[in-house]
């Protein structure tokens, strides 16, 4: 009797060891997750959730190459066909297999959104189950950065979904969240903008490489993640003092000296590719529809300045030139010489006045509530003016700036001049899928540019036989883009993360991921 | 009174109509795209067109208004355009620690306010007069945030006493509640106590002075009978209505406390939706608020006649 109740006791205290065992990494991610559907948006939380739950067929490695992921692949000869094998293993959430059916119906339906996969439509002659476990994909002719823009991991990687989900049309959001990812989305404790928890999927199969950005075996060593919203990172910053959070993706700059000293927090650069900050201007009206006057205004930015208004502090800024981003294959700072050596205002004003500018107001939109896009009109305003431009800079929230850079109306009447955002180095880092390259004037992405040049070189760059003859392209590109001013570069950041030390190996990695992870009691 | 009741329930219904009219119009002429949040930066024109045709956005105003109402009649809030999650449900779910720090503040401050208030007017220039005033000028003028970092400061991060944030609701158990919502309720009772003290001392000093006051005293009533039986109950009325808009200011939301204590409330809710012009949540968010500061005003309105038998309806 004495034995049966000691054994009792001993398995109910075994029982709730093993219950406070679960462990569960609590994080505040850049923003609040909403949207749920990574095919709609490109939005940057809804593609990281998108990492935890989906698979994707093949990943793009820390070398900006394409590894196998849910698949092997096979390339004909001619370059013309791909065959795709899924590994064994995969399996649904809800514990249906994965099959070639639901990759080609995913990749269907990403390939309505995403750039790189209409060009890849356009050139396809058939996409094919051939059978279940085997994808073919057959093009009309070859189309060398195939994998590149198969692998990309942003803005829309093509995950895999079920068949049934992926039949949703492009442009409605889907309802079932069903994935074959190393973790399960909890829908019960789903809290839109507030907070969003996922479970180990204990049915995933890693693969047996090791991790490496989105490639690799993505080994799972948590019960639980759980990403918490909060709006005020001093907030998210005392509760990681407290230990109430683990994590948070990304610190302000200024806020680091709090966490400094502390002996149980490390804050670090997840990963140096970080985001790149731009200026687009319009071509369709006075005064950027004039090649000179655009030119004037790039000779008269400072990157330096923009990025110490912005970062402050140079640990985490970085001058680069690159349109196609600076540690990337195909990067270049070829023409950006004035951009990162401190501006030439004489040559600004030199330019200016053999283009004959008549003192046209530049409209420059400022958003001021996104922290990091609300210095540098600031001091590009400055810059402008420094160098004879008229600046009209209108303060706005960041939801009128999307609204109001969508309109081609003159910017008198409700149009605009130039805007800054930023992106994230990998995802402009390749011709095809950078918005900024794109010359098919109304249909190019906002402010419009027609440039057969453009087009015509990012042609030659789907030609290119190998990645040398690439990245000489890539230095046209870049020369060019710097030339016509489809952008104009500010430079390069990372916003460090914040850890509890208790959270250990986390994969140094542009989206944040919390596969490989361990967390101490 | 019943026929009164009916009356001011019946002249609700155009109030939220105009209101309703008020909201959808000025939402529609407000700039922002909801299906530009939706598609984030790197879409196009085109995908941000066809993505407004897919959610509606592109119907004339008056088919989407008289759409709206149909729904609201039907006592369907709609649902979010950008997490696709039915509005009630959002609201229901924010509406709980909202209602509860709100609740825990008014409580606080009643009590702490209305006896400062008191012995205020009652020792009016002494010591405890002053203290009291002073009190409520500080309580005015710090920002609410302030009083929010400090106390966490203090009670959180040094004493270690309270979480920095979060909300855990009252069916947890109510020293689980407590924990997380006295701070943020603290905070708020700083601005509320100012408040309600000043109103009070206001109305007793007045009251005080009047001749019924020196009437109780000369018959020899005891003090606090005199204060609390005739004083108090005769400047009751401002102090209600006080109160009561407090309240409801409450239940509308304190975003900058929800923000600081990351309550997950309405007023982040209505924040949130306002930056990403998600407008059927804040055209329920407006209605809802507009509803309660109604419904409060009618129920302060009764409590009159409880506190002032002379008013009769």
């Amino acid at each position: 009797m004495f034995n049966r109740l000691t054994a009792a006791l001993l398995a109910s205290t075994m029982m709730a060891g093993a219950a406070w065992a679960e462990t569960t990494v609590t994080a505040v991610m850049h923003s609040g997750l909403r949207v749920l559907d990574p095919v709609i948006t490109t939005a940057h939380i809804t593609r990281d959730h998108a990492y935890m739950i989906y698979d994707v067929l093949i990943a793009q490695d820390a070398e900006f190459k394409p590894q196998p992921q849910m698949a092997d692949w096979k390339v004909s000869d001619d370059q013309k066909t791909y065959v795709f094998t899924l590994r064994d293993g995969l399996k649904f959430h809800d514990g249906a297999p994965v099959t070639a059916a639901d990759a080609v119906a995913s990749l269907e339906r990403w390939a309505k959104k995403d750039a790189g996969g209409q060009i890849i439509m356009d050139r396809t002659e058939k996409l094919e189950a051939t059978d279940d476990k085997t994808v073919t994909w057959v093009l009309k002719e070859p189309f060398v950065p195939m994998l590149d823009v198969l692998s990309k991991q942003s803005a829309l990687p093509p995950f895999i979904m079920p068949a049934r989900v992926a039949a949703t049309p492009p442009d409605q959001a889907i309802t079932d969240y069903t994935g074959s990812g190393p973790f399960k989305f909890v829908d019960a404790e789903f809290q839109p903008g507030i907070s969003v928890t996922y479970a180990k999927n204990t049915d995933y199969v890693p693969r047996s490489e090791p991790a490496s950005w989105m490639a690799g075996g993505k080994v799972v060593n948590v019960d639980k993640v759980k990403w918490v919203n909060m709006p005020d990172i001093q907030t998210a910053v005392n509760a990681l003092s407290g230990g109430e959070i683990d994590y948070i993706e990304q610190m302000q700059v200024d806020l680091i000296p709090l966490l400094e000293g502390d002996p149980n927090i490390a804050v670090e650069v997840r990963e140096p590719t970080g985001m790149q900050t731009m200026a687009r201007m319009n071509f369709l009206h006075p005064p950027f529809d004039n090649e000179k006057i655009r030119q004037a205004a790039l000779k008269a930015i400072s990157q330096e300045s923009v990025l110490a208004a912005m970062i402050g502090n140079p640990t985490y800024y970085q001058i680069c030139g690159a349109l196609l981003g600076c540690g990337t294959p195909l990067g270049s700072e070829t023409g950006a010489e004035t951009l990162t050596k401190g501006a030439s205002m004489d040559e600004a004003k030199a330019l200016l006045k053999e283009s004959g500018y008549d003192g046209t107001p530049v409209v420059l939109m400022a958003p001021t509530d996104m922290v990091a896009l609300a210095t540098q009109p600031v001091v590009i305003s400055q810059m402008l003016r420094d160098a004879g431009f008229t600046v009209d800079m209108q303060p706005m929230d960041w939801q009128t700036l999307v609204t109001r850079r969508a309109s081609q109306s003159a910017p008198a009447e409700g149009g605009w001049n130039m805007f800054i955002t930023n992106w994230m180095v990998p995802e402009i880092s390749n011709p095809i899928s950078n918005p900024m390259l794109i010359g098919r004037g109304d249909s190019a992405w906002f402010g419009w540019p027609t440039d057969d040049t453009i087009e015509q070189l990012k042609a030659d760059y789907i030609a290119a036989a190998d990645p040398e003859a690439q990245k000489a392209v890539g230095e046209k590109i870049q020369a060019h883009a710097i030339q016509t001013v489809l952008e104009v570069p500010l430079g390069q950041y990372t916003l460090p993360q914040a850890r509890r030390t208790t959270i250990t190996e986390m994969l140094p990695s542009p989206v944040p991921v919390f596969w490989n992870l361990k967390k101490a009691e | 009174m019943i026929g009164y009741l009916l009356r001011r329930i019946l002249a609700v219904i155009p109030v939220m109509l105009l209101v309703a009219v008020f909201v959808f119009l000025l939402l529609r002429l407000t700039p922002g795209d909801p299906a530009a949040i939706i598609a984030g930066d790197m879409a196009t024109p085109a995908q941000l067109q066809a993505i407004r045709e897919a959610m509606g956005l592109n119907q004339p105003i008056h088919i989407q208004f008289v759409t709206w109402l149909g729904q609201l009649a039907r006592g369907d809030l709609g649902t979010s355009l950008i997490s696709h999650t039915p509005v009630s449900g959002m609201i229901a779910a924010r509406m709980g620690p909202t209602l509860s720090i709100a609740l825990l503040t008014i409580l606080l401050s009643v009590a702490l306010a209305v006896p400062m208030g008191v012995l205020a007017a009652w020792r009016h220039r002494s010591a405890a007069d002053y203290a009291v005033m002073t009190f409520s000028v500080l309580g005015f003028s710090v920002p609410v945030f302030v009083i929010g970092y400090l106390l966490i400061l203090v009670f959180s991060l040094k004493l270690g006493w309270f979480p920095v944030q979060g909300f855990t609701p009252i069916s947890a158990g109510p020293l689980p509640f407590l924990k997380n919502a006295i701070l943020p309720a603290l905070t708020l009772t700083t601005i509320y106590v100012a408040l309600i003290a000043r109103m009070t001392r206001a109305n007793m000093l007045e009251v005080l002075g009047e001749d019924y006051i020196r009437t109780a005293r000369a018959k020899g009533a005891p003090e606090r009978t005199v204060l609390f039986r005739h004083a108090l109950r005769n400047a009751a009325v401002p102090i209600l209505t006080v109160i009561g808009t407090g309240f409801a200011l409450l239940i509308g939301g304190v975003v900058v406390t929800e923000t600081v204590f990351n309550i997950p409330g309405i007023g982040r809710l209505t924040v949130d939706a306002i930056l990403a012009r998600d407008y059927p949540v804040i055209q329920a968010m407006i209605l809802l608020t507009s509803f309660l500061y109604v419904l409060v005003n009618l129920v302060i309105d009764l409590s009159y006649s409880f506190f002032d038998p002379r008013i009769r309806y």
